[in-house]
């Protein structure tokens, strides 16, 4: 029978009797530990930009673009015959009940000149519902109404680095812009929105009406068509059901006869990102994985510590076999010792994490976080060290013979 | 039923291609509540009977019975189990464990045979008071003189109730006085507790006080006589 309480007493003792050695002992698995939480909360902070970036760019998101033209077996890419009209836009809010809100993108580069400034920026012509379907809120002034749509006015929203760059400190709304010089006059501007996580800038824009874009700026040759819808489905769950609703419907409208390609394609964005959130999840992952090589690395330097220890203690051994101590009775105290050592180094290192992931953050300015499951992890795994390099020396220790022992000096 | 039987045992160590004959032959009776010196030089055998009586070494001939259990088929851990019930070390070097404390030795094999801590307390005190420690239970062995220490050491040899004390040149370590002290402790736990004690010495005045004294030599035992004790 083996006494546990009165063996872990045994071990602690012989903790306490050699502190300086039990602190650096601890100490590698403080590093290790510390190390593997630092990273992992540096992994899981970045994952944790992405989904920020996810919320900026707008939750939800699927892209409808036109399809490829195919002449002559040359294939042209994504958006290369446009097949997609304002009305189907409209169809796709009408009957699909899986989508919240959908708005079409013409879009072309153009020059726009405001007095002695001029810039160059992604003119996007679409609908009101553009604002709904990216999250994006107003700075000032207002939107287009629908009215205004349909009859395709001359009125534009800035974005808010074009604003900065033609009118600097001042209000733009009221003035009047050349777009490829076309007078537009300016209605409002768009809120900040940061970055993409591809590092576009989503502020250098400017929003006109879709059929003014058609007829003052693109010169469509098709009237109605654009290059691509962007929805909003009504939630995470739904977006799949709402990629389902939207093929059925375009196939529907465009007369696709069964057993025929799609002429459009569907880009879920939200899934896109997603892809990105997991792979940043993978490289803080691995980042802990190589930070766990120095927890091996302590692990060993506690079974050094233990096996340094069993010799000494060999006369101690033997006399606690003398008295009646069984082959467990002294692996059990060995192993509790190294146990012991490598849980609380790993408390300590948990703390030294955490502090290192805020000192991180402090100054490097990346954004970190100490998930809770890194740290029961990370403390789990320095148990296991300690129990599994304490073994050996345990092992080592319950071979040795009462006599010999009893003689070692 | 003798307490302690060895029948024709014998301990032969291989080394390399010899065979060394540590002890051979030997075949003893031991009653419980004797008192016996086991003399002899040394490379005579002794220490390798003691070793085999204290059930630290199994012998490689005959057989050997404690309390008629067969030692010599037995696991590592049985041994160990009959080493905790059945008997009590006492060493020259008083082997006790350094940095701890008086009643913490005494309690040691009592940690091993599951006492709850509370028994183990109560006994190491009582067993300390018996071998005139009183007052000095949370001294370390490095505050305690050598008779002293050997004394904690009986104590702790006594504390499981074992019926059997070995004890390998208990006074080698300590001077004349102290030493008679010592035995006379000795002899007081036979009379009075009927415990069994073995006494490895090549000290004749030391053997004086046991009742039988067994001579070895060779690895064979060249006499086995009663001692008249000097009372």
């Amino acid at each position: 029978m083996i006494n546990i309480p009165a063996t872990i007493k045994i071990s602690l003792r012989a903790l306490r009797v050699n502190k300086m050695r039990s602190a650096l002992t601890m100490l590698g698995i403080i590093i290790g530990v510390s190390t593997v939480i630092t990273m992992l909360a540096v992994g899981s902070g970045a994952s944790q930009q992405i989904s920020q970036q996810i919320t900026s760019v707008g939750s939800n998101l699927i892209m409808i673009l036109s399809g490829s033209s195919n002449a002559g077996g040359v294939r042209q890419g994504s958006g290369s015959q446009p097949t997609l009209t304002i009305n189907d836009t409209d169809a796709i809010i009408r009957d699909c009940p899986a989508v919240l809100d959908a708005a079409p993108v013409l879009n072309g580069v153009c020059q726009i000149v405001y007095s002695n400034q001029n810039w160059s920026t992604n003119v996007v012509g679409t609908t009101p519902n553009m604002l709904v379907v990216r999250d994006w809120p107003i700075a000032s002034g207002r939107i287009f109404t629908p009215d205004e749509v349909k009859s395709a006015v001359k009125v534009c929203l800035l974005g808010k680095t074009v604003a900065d760059n033609l009118f600097g400190g001042i209000d733009p709304v009221g003035h009047i812009v050349r777009i490829k010089k076309v007078p537009f006059k300016v209605i409002g501007v768009l809120d900040t929105k940061g970055q993409t996580p591809t590092g576009q800038d989503q502020d250098d824009t400017i929003y006109v009406p879709v059929t003014t874009a058609q007829k003052k700026l693109f010169g469509n040759t098709l009237p109605g068509m654009v290059r691509m819808i962007m929805v909003k489905g009504k939630s995470t769950d739904d977006l799949s059901d709402a990629e389902k609703q939207i093929t059925e419907l375009l196939r529907q409208r465009h007369r696709i006869p069964l057993k025929t390609d799609n002429d459009f394609n569907l880009r879920n964005l939200t899934q896109m990102m997603q892809t990105a959130q997991q792979s940043a999840q993978v490289m803080g992952l691995l980042l802990g994985a190589i930070a766990s090589v120095s927890l091996l690395v302590g692990g060993i330097g506690i079974m050094n510590i233990m096996l340094v220890s069993v010799t000494e203690r060999t006369r101690e051994i033997g006399i606690r076999m003398a008295v009646g101590a069984k082959t467990w009775d002294i692996r059990l105290q060995f192993i509790i010792e190294a146990l012991t050592l490598s849980l609380i180094g790993g408390i300590i290192g948990i703390i030294l994490g955490i502090g290192g992931s805020q000192l991180i953050s402090n100054i490097a300015g990346w954004s970190t976080m100490v998930s809770l499951s890194s740290i029961l992890i990370s403390f789990s795994f320095s148990g296991l060290v300690g129990i599994g390099f304490g073994f050996y020396p345990a092992f080592k220790a319950s071979l040795l013979n009462p006599i010999d022992a009893l003689r070692y000096e | 039923m003798a307490l302690i039987e060895t029948k024709a045992v014998g301990k032969i160590y291989r080394l390399g291609d010899i065979d060394l004959t540590a002890l051979n032959n030997v075949s003893l009776i031991i009653e419980k509540g004797e008192f016996v010196a086991v003399m002899g030089q040394s490379g005579s055998g002794k220490s390798t009977f003691m070793n085999i009586l204290g059930c630290l070494d199994t012998p490689t001939q005959g057989q050997y019975l404690v309390d008629g259990i067969d030692i010599g088929h037995l696991e590592k851990d049985a041994l160990a189990e009959i080493r905790c019930r059945k008997i009590g070390f006492v060493f020259q070097g008083f082997n006790l464990l350094q940095r701890t404390s008086a009643v913490e030795n005494v309690e040691l094999p009592m940690l091993y045979a599951g006492f709850s801590s509370k028994e183990r307390k109560t006994k190491a005190f009582a067993a300390l008071k018996a071998v005139g420690l009183e007052g000095r239970e949370h001294h370390h062995p490095n505050q305690l003189s050598g008779g002293q220490q050997q004394r904690v050491a009986i104590a702790r040899s006594l504390v499981n109730q074992a019926p059997i004390i070995l004890a390998d040149e208990p006074t080698g370590n300590l001077d004349t006085r102290t030493s008679d002290e010592i035995m006379e402790l000795f002899v007081k736990l036979n009379t009075e507790s009927r415990i069994t004690v073995i006494i490895v010495t090549h000290d004749a005045d030391i053997a004086g006080y046991s009742k039988r004294i067994i001579r070895f030599s060779d690895g064979r035992v060249i006499s086995d006589k009663p001692n008249q004790r000097p009372s």
